[in-house]
């Protein structure tokens, strides 16, 4: 992507409740970095095969998910082993439990996250 | 799917054939009992659980462990939520029953919705019983019945005042003890002349209350509470009839149960103490069971847990219409559940029989027998063999020699034992039931043992005869959590050889050889520590597959700050660290301060932003205090200052601790040196301890004071510090080389033998040859990995995206493999002296890191 497509894709997302957070560089694979919108605290993982999303708090007592590790399209929080689903948001084992899922655009290398709550 | 429909809708068609809709009115361990006993018998039943709390059916048998460790409810969780859904019972929490009409068969909620059933089954439990003492209803006063009579003793207990706890009783004792572990100072108030009066004869009480002494609960006998004290509705003490009084800011009931009716009497079943069942758990309405605490069968309420499944077994087959249930009582059989206290009743408590006492070490065991048939049993101090005793006094068995019997029970091993003896009080589960188990579904560890049984899944006492029976069924041959990764039963020797064989250096090449952490990434840590071991050190380090302690160098505290501990070799330090570290304890607004047992300061609550600087400021070296690493080396003073020291246990501590910085173990490893045997610096009990004798040194490896205290094993005795050194390096590179992940010393002494251990380390080559790789690995350790404050590995290893902080030293070049240099830097230390960088000023650009200057 030219320079001009990316300004004018962002644009359009900020348009549309997006946030620019981040590159693609910031999040080491198969790791995470939190990062807040509008007060809102969101973990953003780097997975093998793109990013993923979701509120960087665990339910079961508020343990930094973006700190936990990432397999199989999960993170385990580091605090007492919960798994959370990367792609459902669902605390695994857990029935019931659950987290946020959100949003995530990448652009040129620009890393961009919509709340699930912004979409209309 | 819920078949039960509103009545609204009634005047429906009966479907043909319609499927046995079967309501259980509770959600305790009773409630769950009898939904599984239905589900083991049927398929086709509509099985409803109608629970007034709030959460899953949960073990309240176990309430003492949420007392004493502060868990959750959720943890004593009886079967996972899962289980519901596979075993298609419709659960509804936080629902009352409101009434019952048992003539139309209907049951009418709280939330306003109706019920219909074919069979209800009772199992509404029981209250604590709160007799009308004055002043019971203030504040302060509770029971010890729900998780949040818990919190409420808990929070008490922690503010150090003194607890009082009325009723001598198992439960009475449990709830004592769980405060006297809080540290607060707890008395037991009883009005009897013995402490559980009801299962033991005196002589064994005797012994049990200098027993609870012992665990700080004081004991009074003999007492009758006529008025709880109180100022401003708050409890502040007991007054007893005989004039004498009681300080306590709480005062826990523990006196009895009281069965739950109210339900019952509305629906006009007949209810006596408990609500009356005939021999096959039927109430007085045709169609209505009762099981558990609120059923009274042949006059008599149980209390305690192991009744309800008896009871739950037969009201099963009665719903179902099997003509031959028949239930004939219970035999009482209670363990006291306290750490340190074994104690066992089965039965009758008073009578004739054999009496084996050994004063010495505390044991009481004694039979009761009548009329030439054993029906009582109370073991004391030395519970062996109580399994087999309850199987006898179960089936009556007849005696001719009572203390052969005694002899013959504390010999007995698992394979004597019956098919039918009950191995798991808590959940009901026979040996019977394990062998089946264990054969059926080729169980081959403990934990899948007790996760498809049952079995040690309540109080957890039982879980080593379900190890034995184990063992016995397998001929020995059981793994226990040897798996490296659990999901592809690939053992540590399996994956070990594929990396030597493979000249794998990373885990995602062990992951793309042999699958190894794919599915659920749980062993990536395991992994990650021995793909670096296999390779002394020279391996691609992937920080993903580390533990967020192993990626930021501290320890993760339950609100997600860090914990900083500097390395303090042998405990010594001086002047100008502590200075060093105060100010950085100031500077970083520090929560608290603690001195640790490993003779280090721990500095609590440093936020992961913060940790470069701080390391930065304090300019020492990591303890590695968060790591699966070598800790520390304990010391005391020694022949420097001490008038009884033998040697130079500090100067040994510092050098020993010295030569192992920095590298990782297969568990943590604590070490200790002391001067002589006064054991000042607990050596006896650390993973290695060295001890200084006259004329030499002792070294002891395998010593545990964590959960379980253990006295290391005596691994030789030497002439010089020298040799007791090198000892000690070879037992930990033979360790490091050998145990499982997660494996203590001291389980790892106890699986392979001292011997074993002993044949290779002494052994001339061997030992060499271990020496050798140890310091090959040691070469390639990163010594100090807070260095990395200065060297990030990885982007943002210490940052958010949303962190507004400057970002120290060096940011990886985008696009770069995340690869961090584990081979032997010894550039890195002294490369770090020349690196001057003003940590105040952000890098100029993190894209290119020039700050490397």
């Amino acid at each position: 992507m030219i320079p001009a497509e990316i300004a004018a894709a962002a644009t359009d997302l900020a348009s549309a409740g997006w946030l620019k957070v981040g590159t693609v560089h910031d999040i080491p694979e198969l790791e995470g970095r939190r990062t807040t919108i509008d007060g809102h605290k969101v973990a953003v993982f780097r997975l093998l095969d793109g990013f993923a999303a979701i509120d960087a708090e665990c339910p079961h007592k508020r343990g930094p998910l973006q700190d936990g590790l990432v397999a199989d399209g999960c993170v385990t929080c580091p605090l007492h082993d919960r798994r959370i689903d990367l792609e459902t948001g669902d605390v695994i084992g857990h029935e019931g439990e659950g987290v946020a899922v959100h949003e995530v655009h990448v652009v040129g290398d620009d890393l961009w996250v919509r709340l699930a709550t912004a979409v209309v | 799917m819920n078949a039960f429909q509103d009545s609204a809708s009634s005047g429906r068609e009966p479907a043909p054939d319609p499927a046995l809709q079967i309501l259980i009115v509770g959600g305790g361990i009773a409630a769950q009992s009898a939904a599984e006993a239905l589900r083991e018998r049927t398929t086709d039943a509509v099985i409803t659980m109608v629970c007034e709390e709030p959460r899953l059916p949960w073990d309240r048998v176990s309430l003492s462990h949420l007392l004493i460790d502060g868990g959750e409810a959720e943890e004593l969780q009886l079967r996972p939520s899962t289980w519901y859904e596979d075993h298609d019972v419709t659960v509804r929490t936080g629902v009352r029953v409101e009434a019952l009409d048992t003539a139309f068969r209907t049951a009418t909620l709280s939330d306003g919705t109706t019920l219909t059933w074919d069979r209800c089954i009772l199992a509404t439990g029981s209250d604590a019983l709160m007799p009308p003492i004055p002043g019971i209803e203030q504040e302060g006063v509770v029971a010890f019945r729900s998780p949040e009579d818990c919190e409420a003793i808990q929070a008490a207990a922690d503010g150090g005042r003194p607890a009082a706890v009325i009723g001598g009783g198992l439960l009475g004792l449990e709830a004592a003890r769980g405060i006297a572990a809080r540290g607060a100072k707890v008395t037991v108030v009883h009005l009897m002349d013995r402490l559980m009066e009801r299962q033991l004869d005196a002589n064994a009480a005797a012994l049990l209350a200098p027993a609870m002494e012992e665990l700080d609960v004081e004991v009074l006998l003999s007492k009758s509470t006529t008025q709880i004290t109180g100022a401003r509705g708050r409890v502040t003490g007991l007054e007893f009839a005989d004039g004498t009084s009681l300080e306590a800011d709480l005062v826990v009931m523990a006196i009895g149960i009281k069965s739950r009716t109210d339900l019952a009497k509305a629906a006009g079943l007949e209810v006596e103490r408990g609500i009356v069942v005939d021999d096959r758990l039927q109430t007085s309405a045709p169609g209505v069971y009762a099981v558990g605490e609120c059923a009274q069968h042949r006059g008599m309420v149980y209390g305690i847990v192991a009744p309800i499944h008896d009871q739950t077994q037969v009201a099963a087959d009665a719903v179902l219409d099997d003509p031959a249930a028949r239930y004939d009582g219970s035999i009482l059989s209670a363990k006291l559940k306290i750490m340190g206290v074994d104690l066992v009743s089965i039965g009758a408590a008073e009578g004739s029989g054999a009496t084996v006492e050994n004063r010495e070490e505390r044991s009481y065991r004694k039979l009761i027998v009548e009329n030439g048939k054993l029906v009582g049993a109370v073991l004391m101090g030395d519970i062996k063999g109580h399994e087999l005793l309850l199987d006898k006094v179960r089936t009556a068995h007849e005696v001719d020699d009572a203390l052969a019997l005694l002899a013959e029970a504390s010999q007995a091993s698992a394979a004597d034992l019956p098919d039918t003896a009950q191995v798991c009080n808590c959940n009901g589960v026979c040996k019977g039931e394990i062998v089946q188990a264990i054969q059926d579904h080729d169980l081959g560890s403990t934990a899948e043992v007790v996760a498809r049984t049952r079995a040690g899944a309540g109080c957890g006492t039982c879980k080593p005869l379900v190890k034995e029976i184990l063992l016995d069924v397998r001929g020995g041959k059981v793994d226990e959590n040897t798996y490296l990764c659990a999901c592809l039963k690939q053992t540590r020797e399996e994956c070990a050889s594929a990396i030597r064989e493979g000249g794998l250096e990373s885990v995602s090449e062990v992951a793309a050889a042999c699958g190894t952490g794919r599915e659920c990434g749980g062993c990536n840590p395991a992994l990650a520590y021995l793909v670096s071991e296999v390779n002394g050190n020279r391996h691609r380090e992937e920080r993903h597959a580390r533990y967020i302690n192993d990626r930021v160098h501290g320890n993760i505290q339950k609100d997600g700050t860090f914990s900083v501990v500097p390395r303090m070799k042998g405990g010594k330090t001086t002047a100008d660290e502590l200075r060093r570290i105060a100010d950085a304890a100031d500077k970083y607004d520090i929560q608290t301060i603690k001195v640790t047992g490993g003779q280090r300061i721990d500095l609590l609550g440093v936020k992961k932003e913060d940790l470069p600087a701080i390391w930065e400021d304090l300019g020492m070296a990591s303890g590695m205090a968060y790591a699966k690493s070598v800790r520390t080396v304990k010391t005391c003073v020694g022949s420097d200052h001490c008038r009884f020291g033998l040697d130079d246990s500090m100067g040994t501590g510092i050098e020993l601790e010295g030569m192992l910085e920095g590298l990782y173990t297969p568990a943590k490893v604590k070490l200790g040196v002391t001067g002589c045997p006064r054991n000042c610096a607990e050596a006896y009990i650390k993973d290695i301890g060295l001890v200084a004798i006259e004329g030499g040194w002792e070294v002891y490896v395998g010593g545990a004071g964590g959960t379980e205290v253990r006295k290391g094993d005596l691994l030789c005795t030497v002439a010089t510090k020298d040799e007791a050194i090198s000892a000690a390096i070879t037992f930990l590179q033979y360790y490091r080389e050998t145990a499982d992940y997660k494996e203590r010393t001291y389980t790892y002494m106890e699986n392979r033998g001292l011997e074993a251990i002993q044949a290779v380390v002494f052994d001339e080559e061997e030992g060499a040859a271990l020496r050798e790789r140890f310091h090959l690995a040691q070469a390639a350790a990163i010594q100090d990995p807070w260095l990395e404050r200065r060297k990030p590995v990885v982007a943002n290893q210490f940052s958010e995206l949303d962190t507004d902080a400057p970002v120290y030293g060096l940011a990886p070049v985008a696009g770069d493999d995340v690869v961090a240099a584990q081979h032997a830097e010894p550039t890195m230390a002294a490369a770090s002296d020349q690196l001057a960088i003003t940590y105040s000023e952000p890098a100029t650009d993190p894209t290119t890191g020039s700050t490397d200057r």
